[in-house]
Parts: structure tokens; C-alpha cells; sequence
């Protein structure tokens, strides 16, 4: 028997199934960029992340900052992509190491902060 | 109801998605939900030097609640059937 097509408008879960186990960054709402396998999804996009790096951008330089097993409110998310194995980041940026990116971080100013993490938070319109 | 199945009449289409935090996203619509979450493919970030973490991403999730507009080609859309659409939609959801 051929297999039955999924229709593409039951739920949210629906689509996030054809992504579990895949390495996925994950935009959040604050800016936060979390890249990890996909593991677990429900009908909120409520996410299990795991292997989950935080990734700090500074300047043209990055790093990645393992936080391991996320559980993370689908409330929070603005974005999920997969992340290209091809696609070469350090072709435009240099990666450094956690302890590096995390103090060239913290050495921004506070405005800085936020603008780098990329994700220019806005205002809750929950 | 009557947008999610407007917007599967999109699906095959590219479309523009900004986000409220001010991205936008080119893209061919793959999906559509109930919520209005969205899935691209092919995407095309604009500005994507303020955004240095999607290059290396070819298709996404969107979650609907983060979308402030859904940019569409005129042409795939059909004004005549929405019109009929949300008319039929208005009178039958209030008979109920």
C-alpha cells in the first residue's frame, strides 16, 4: 500500500515531525540562537533540544557555548531552521572558543548585546 | 479556517515573511497550519549580514505568532474568493 500523504494543514505538530532528529537552530524571541537536534515537538512547538549549543556572534567572530538537553516553551521561539551541513559558516566568520566569545560578549555594551545576539527582541505582543 | 486555507492555495508559491523582530524571509511556502505556522524552503534572507546565522539555513519553521506580514504575489491571489470566501464565513459562523 503507497503511503498515505500527510495533509499540510492538520497542526503545527505535522510540519515539526518531518524535522525531529535533525540539527536545527533555534531563533528565540530575545534573540538567542540555540542550535541542538530536534528530539521532541507538541502542538504549542514546544521543543526538546539536544547537544543544544547557545551561539554568541561578535563582530565576525562566533562561538559556541554547549548547554546540553533544552526544553524549551514553544512561546518563546520565533524561528526553526536546518541547519545546511554544507553550508560553511567560517567562510565569512571565525569560530573561537566558548570561554572567548563569552568574554568578548560580556565586553559589550548592553545595547551591543542584544543587537548581536541578532535577535533585536521586540515588544510582546502575546 | 478561512486564512489557513487561503494560504494553501499558496503553497508551490514564493512568498515574503517579516517577522516582528524585523526579519524577512523570501521563500517558497511548503506549509501552512492551523496557527498560521509557516514552513519556507529555498529562503532568501534579507540584509543577511545583520543575520549571519542563517546562512547556513535553507528551510525554516515559522511560528505564526511571530509573523507581522505575509508579503504575496498579487497575481496568485484572488480577490473574488476571498471576498466570497469571508462573506460565506461571516453569515455561517454566527448562524452557529
Amino acid at each position: 500500500m503507497a503511503a498515505v500523504p500527510m495533509p499540510s494543514t492538520i497542526s503545527a505538530t505535522a510540519a515539526l515531525i518531518d524535522e525531529l532528529d535533525k540539527k536545527l537552530i533555534c531563533v528565540l524571541r530575545d534573540g538567542r540562537k540555540l542550535i541542538g537536534y530536534l528530539r521532541s515537538v507538541d502542538q504549542f512547538a514546544n521543543l526538546v533540544l539536544q547537544d543544544t549549543v547557545e551561539r554568541y556572534y561578535v563582530g565576525n567572530e562566533y562561538g559556541d557555548v554547549p548547554v546540553g538537553i533544552y526544553i524549551i516553551r514553544g512561546e518563546n521561539v520565533a524561528l526553526l531552521g536546518e541547519m545546511d551541513a554544507s553550508a560553511d559558516q567560517s567562510r565569512f566568520l571565525k569560530q573561537v572558543d566558548a570561554e572567548t566569545i563569552l568574554r568578548k560578549h560580556a565586553e559589550l555594551p548592553d545595547a551591543d548585546k542584544r543587537r548581536t545576539q541578532g535577535g533585536d527582541e521586540y515588544a510582546d505582543m502575546s | 479556517m478561512l486564512f489557513s486555507s487561503f494560504f494553501k492555495t499558496l503553497i508551490g508559491k514564493e512568498v515574503t515573511v517579516e517577522l516582528k523582530n524585523d526579519l524577512q524571509l523570501n521563500g517558497v511556502l511548503k506549509s501552512v497550519d492551523q496557527f498560521l505556522n509557516i514552513k519556507l524552503d529555498s529562503i532568501q534572507v534579507a540584509d543577511i549580514e545583520r543575520y549571519p546565522h542563517m546562512m547556513a539555513v535553507k528551510n525554516c519553521f515559522i511560528r505564526g505568532s511571530v509573523v507581522r506580514y505575509i508579503h504575496l504575489p498579487p497575481e496568485h491571489v484572488d480577490k473574488q474568493l476571498l471576498q466570497d470566501a469571508t462573506r460565506k464565513e461571516a453569515t455561517g459562523g454566527d448562524k452557529n
